[in-house]
């Protein structure tokens, strides 16, 4: 009924025919193809991120026994869109001090590394838009950027505070970095492939969940993920109280903007990896062939987004050197313990 | 000449532009009303004092060249974690050595107190 591929098969039968009968040669169509479906898929990504937004702002205000956005639309809906709107037309504050290209690159950075995650996920059968067989090694190295765009941010900025805090939040991203990359390892050893989609494929029924075989594997990938993601109770870097704004002090308007969408792309991101790798991805907990399979990835993607808000409103703030301290101290062992184990096990059991 | 990695540069370059053209977009709407005042770097609302070149801690070098040591051990861990089920027992022992040598090298940062904040 809610068949995805097939809808989308016909559509670019008919606009390849169409560009093939003007005369374009197949790599040209393959090409046109590739960015029309990169448009779509940021159209796509930016409606999720949207909705993350409004549901970010329910979810914290329902937790704190408040009702959140109520007027902007049934319920505010519509309150993203308008916050959108809003920062479009503010006007772009940029000291004088700035470092021009380094300012203004960073956010285009950030984002279009957040962004390019989703050309190897697997949203659905069928639906991916390039099943790379390096598919995990690519979206590890994607993410890395990010760490790029806030260095980027904190100098570009010409300012002692967005200088610190963007080593401070660069230096937390890349000690979270190392174990989150071990605890992948783990799944890697049990798939033996890279491509996230042949991993959704080998994980046909709930028994076959990577999480079952590599629990201290999804824990660590999904503390690391959180620091990763800025996220409580990582979230040092954020906290308004901590060198003024961090990072994107210097930064207002669009550009602003961007840094804030980019951060929940990034939370998709992480939920989409822990659904994908250790969840089954679009695989029902039945097999492959039970209802629409984006609609499966899409409730548990949204259901670990959901857990990574919980932790906001349930967690107090780490400190920066307990912060530190446990991604080197512990994750980082407990990472090497897991790939350990899981050898061990593979011989055992297999 | 279409590989796998085509849609990859594509989805950079459209991504790239379209964040340009919200860029593009956004200059085109907004107002510009620049005052001597509002293009000074924020310092909590003081005159900035000396340039934003200031020294930092050299604990951030530590860490990002521990960093640099511990990626380039999983670099190497995941051509291995590919192929883990087709080599013998010998590879397992092999690179548990491999990774034993790095996690004493983290230890001994451990105690030298390297890893430490304060």
């Amino acid at each position: 009924m809610l068949e995805l591929r097939g809808l989308i098969d016909a559509i670019w039968g008919l606009i390849s025919g169409l560009l093939s009968g003007l005369g374009f040669s197949p790599n040209l169509i393959s090409l046109i193809g590739y960015a029309i479906i990169a448009a779509v898929l940021f159209g796509v990504v930016a409606l999720i991120v949207l909705f993350l937004v409004w549901w970010e702002r329910k979810v914290s205000a329902h937790m704190q026994d408040r009702l959140g956005p109520m007027r902007v639309g049934w319920h505010g809906v519509i309150q993203t869109i308008a916050d959108a709107l809003k920062l479009l037309q503010k006007e772009d504050i940029t000291p004088k001090a700035i470092d021009f290209p380094i300012h203004f690159w960073a956010p285009v950075i950030t984002f279009v590394a957040a962004f390019m995650v989703y050309v190897t996920v697997p949203f659905g059968k069928g639906l991916i838009v390039s099943d790379l067989s390096v598919g995990i090694l690519y979206i590890i190295a994607i993410t890395t950027f990010t760490v790029i765009g806030l260095l980027m941010a904190g100098w570009g900025s010409n300012n002692k505070y967005s200088l610190l805090g963007g080593f401070r939040s660069a230096a937390q991203v890349i000690s979270y970095e190392v174990p989150l990359t071990l605890a992948l390892l783990g799944v890697i050893m049990i798939a033996q492939t890279l491509s996230l989609g042949a991993i959704v494929t080998q994980q046909d029924t709930i028994f076959k969940w990577y999480v079952w075989r590599q629990p201290l594997g999804f824990a660590i990938f999904w503390i690391a993920a959180t620091a990763e993601c800025n996220r409580t109770p990582f979230d040092l870097p954020e906290a308004d109280s901590e060198l003024v704004a961090g990072f994107v002090t210097e930064y207002s308007g669009m550009k602003f903007a961007m840094f804030f969408l980019a951060e929940f792309v990034n939370m998709f991101t992480a939920s989409v990896i822990a659904v994908t790798l250790f969840f089954g991805g679009w695989m029902s907990p039945f097999g492959p062939d039970f209802g629409p399979s984006w609609l499966w990835f899409l409730g548990k993607t949204l259901f670990f987004v959901f857990v990574l808000m919980w932790f906001r409103w349930t967690y107090p703030r780490l400190r920066v050197d307990q912060l530190m301290g446990f991604a080197w101290k512990v994750l980082l062992p407990l990472a090497f313990l897991n790939i350990l184990l899981t050898g061990i096990g593979i011989y055992i059991f297999d | 000449m279409v590989s796998e990695f085509t849609a990859v540069a594509v989805f950079l370059l459209v991504g790239t532009g379209i964040v340009l053209f919200t860029f593009g977009l956004a200059k085109v709407i907004r107002p510009s009303a620049p005052h001597p005042v509002k293009l000074e770097t924020y310092e909590c609302g003081e005159t900035p004092l000396g340039t934003a070149e200031i020294q930092y801690n050299v604990r951030f070098y530590i860490y990002a060249l521990l960093f640099v040591i511990f990626d380039v051990e999983v670099v190497f861990l995941f051509p291995w974690a590919l192929v883990y089920r087709s080599l013998g027992f010998f590879a397992f022992v092999e690179m548990l050595i491999f990774i034993a040598i790095l996690v004493f090298g983290l230890f001994y940062a451990w105690k030298k107190g390297v890893l430490k904040w304060f």
